[in-house]
């Protein structure tokens, strides 16, 4: 079929503007400026519904129509659990060497650097301590924009620190899993981070130190396999997947499509995995009580010995 | 006998070998016994060029032999009276992973091992050394017997991996995993773990945290296998071998890494090609391995194992 092209009589210089710019440049200082900026929307990826960033934010990344939590990092799990998002960073100067000088489709240093730029963070997990509700703790949190969220030497070493922090201050401790695993360009220093964990839980444990492991939207693989589990409570989001095995593995590993909320939270609970699950906007209301009630046995014990 | 790509040459001369040597014991031919010593000069010579300078996907290869010897085979050639124990008294007993009581020369050790099978049937009955939550709660059940009982544990480590299922989910695979890891570090009992084969990633971990860690030479020990990860960091399968240098999963250089505590030699061309040496050897080094660790009291054991795996890791600061 022939196509042909219409030009249109175009009136060049004679156009009514529809919007008209009475001053030049932008006008808004720096320090106006907001870190998340307004009237930029957001699209629930469940009921597609649009949302502003400001109402969102309000919301602790909650979709107000359905109750979707949005994938968050360390820096808004921070501002929500801890009183008016005052925190002391622990070890945050630790960052990912290159031992095995890891090159796959490209170098992992390249990776690191890229990561580093774009996330403005040093690795994939966060650690800090502060006041909950009053109540002196310590937060170990993932950042799933770094690599995955993948555990390599750093995440390791700050999760075991952050531990010990906990232990030898006896304050509880909330580690917060996003994650799609072991970083595979760290090979066996990556897995034995799992074994590292947990063992240095295993003596959080003893010391009789309280320890909520909260699981977020994905958290799978190695850190599943390893301190995710491991908490005196576990807690998840709702909706968020969790597992030891990708779906997309197990798929392929018994050749047929996985029934409909397999690997969730409420799966999770249902099997015995997880012991609630708990609203983002309920979240430290909740872990405050919980922990309350397990330092008033704590003090009582301490009265009457 | 099942012959690997880069074995033929030297089972060509092997057999070449042989026919000469038939030759030169009858009468008819001129064939000398020299010709025949200087054949099996030059297979000497290749055998010892060949498996001195194995890839790492080579000695992947070499893990996986089918004729290998597997966890039964070491538990029944270097103990007497092994007793097996079955069952995680929860669910079920899981044919993956072995265990039980055994005597090396007098000394009662627990065993814990995976499992694999020799041929079909076997290997689906071994779940291809593919654990379910149940093999790691059995582990567990078998560690904590042993620690009651006051006997060393020798773990002996041969897997693809965790199996990953329906079944394995639900019954919550990561959490089996991970209670083994913190239940293992405070064992008041020695611990030696001993890759045997694959040690592939949580699977292999999963009954890997010990005092002493230590590899047979032709094994491998990652995060991950080299096929896996081939396929999601370069996105196909074909890149096994340099995925496998990457890794660097071999002994060697785990070794290097400090993340295995020793090597435990092999015969020249696999622990298949010499068992009765192999058995030996492993049984030598275990029992030598326990005297030392039974020097030490429960505490001093414990302290240095977790001291040992808190100290992995590479970073800057």
């Amino acid at each position: 079929m022939d196509t042909k092209f219409v030009s249109l009589p175009c009136n060049k210089g004679k156009i009514m503007p529809w919007f008209k710019r009475i001053k030049d440049g932008i006008l808004t200082s720096t320090d106006e400026k907001k870190e998340v900026p307004e009237g930029i929307w957001n699209k629930c990826p469940s009921c597609k519904k649009a949302i502003t960033t400001r109402d969102l934010e309000d919301n602790n990344f909650v979709c107000p129509e359905d109750g979707y939590h949005f994938r968050i990092g360390s820096k808004q799990y921070f501002n929500i659990l801890f009183d008016d998002g005052i925190f002391t960073e622990l070890d945050k100067d630790l960052k990912a060497a290159d031992p095995l000088k890891f090159i796959d489709k490209k170098p992992y240093t390249s990776r690191l650097q890229e990561a580093w730029q774009t996330t403005e963070l040093n690795d994939a997990l966060r650690s800090a301590t502060g006041k909950m509700n009053g109540i002196d703790i310590v937060i170990a949190c993932m950042d799933f924009s770094f690599i995955g969220g993948s555990m390599g030497s750093v995440v390791g070493e700050k999760i075991a620190r952050a531990i010990d922090y906990a232990r030898i201050h006896q304050f509880p401790l909330i580690i917060i899993s996003k994650s799609g695993g072991a970083r595979m360009m760290e090979a066996a220093l990556s897995l034995m981070q799992m074994a590292k964990t947990s063992a240095k839980l295993a003596l959080l444990d003893q010391a009789g130190v309280p320890f909520i492991s909260l699981l977020t939207d994905p958290t799978t693989g190695g850190v599943t396999a390893s301190f995710a589990m491991l908490g005196d409570f576990n807690v998840a989001e709702p909706g968020a997947l969790i597992g030891f095995a990708g779906p997309r593995v197990i798929k392929e590993t018994i050749g047929k499509d996985l029934p409909k909320g397999f690997q969730s939270a409420e799966f999770l609970v249902e099997h015995g995995f997880v012991d609630f699950i708990v609203n983002r906007k309920e979240m430290k209301e909740k872990f405050t009580h919980l922990l309350g009630m397990l330092q008033e046995g704590t003090k009582a014990k301490k009265k009457t010995a | 006998m099942h012959v690997l790509d880069f074995e033929k040459p030297v089972k060509d001369l092997e057999k070449q070998i042989e026919k000469a040597r038939e030759l030169a014991e009858s009468d008819f031919s001129g064939l000398q016994e020299k010709t025949v010593k200087d054949l099996e000069d030059t297979l000497d010579k290749l055998k010892k060029e060949l498996y001195s300078h194995l890839t790492g996907w080579q000695k992947v290869q070499l893990s996986r032999h089918p004729d290998r010897p597997y966890a039964e085979d070491y538990i029944n050639n270097i103990s007497e009276n092994f007793i097996e124990l079955h069952g995680d008294r929860n669910i079920g007993d899981d044919k993956a992973m072995i265990g039980g009581f055994g005597s090396i020369d007098g000394q009662t050790v627990m065993f814990i091992g995976q499992q694999k099978g020799r041929n079909t049937k076997q290997r689906q009955y071994r779940n291809f050394g593919m654990a379910n939550p149940e093999g790691y709660r059995k582990a567990l059940r078998l560690m904590k017997l042993a620690e009651k009982f006051n006997k060393p544990i020798i773990t002996l480590i041969d897997t693809p991996g965790a199996s990953p299922g329906l079944e394995a989910e639900e019954r919550g695979q990561g959490e089996a995993i991970a209670r083994n890891l913190r239940e293992m570090s405070l064992l008041k009992v020695p611990v030696v773990c001993i890759i045997i084969g694959e040690g592939a990633s949580g699977g292999a971990l999963g009954i890997g945290v010990g005092d002493k860690v230590l590899m047979m030479e032709y094994t491998w020990y990652s995060v991950i296998s080299p096929e896996s990860c081939s396929s999601i960091l370069w996105r196909s399968w074909d890149y096994k071998e340099a995925a496998a240098e990457a890794l660097q999963l071999t002994s060697d250089k785990m070794l290097q890494q400090g993340l295995i505590d020793g090597i435990i030699k092999e015969p020249l061309g696999g622990a298949h090609n010499d068992p009765a040496k192999t058995f030996k050897n492993i049984k030598a080094e275990i029992k030598k391995q326990l005297k030392d660790l039974l020097l030490m009291s429960p505490e001093e054991r414990i302290i240095a194992r977790v001291d040992k795996f808190s100290n992995m890791g590479v970073y800057a600061e």
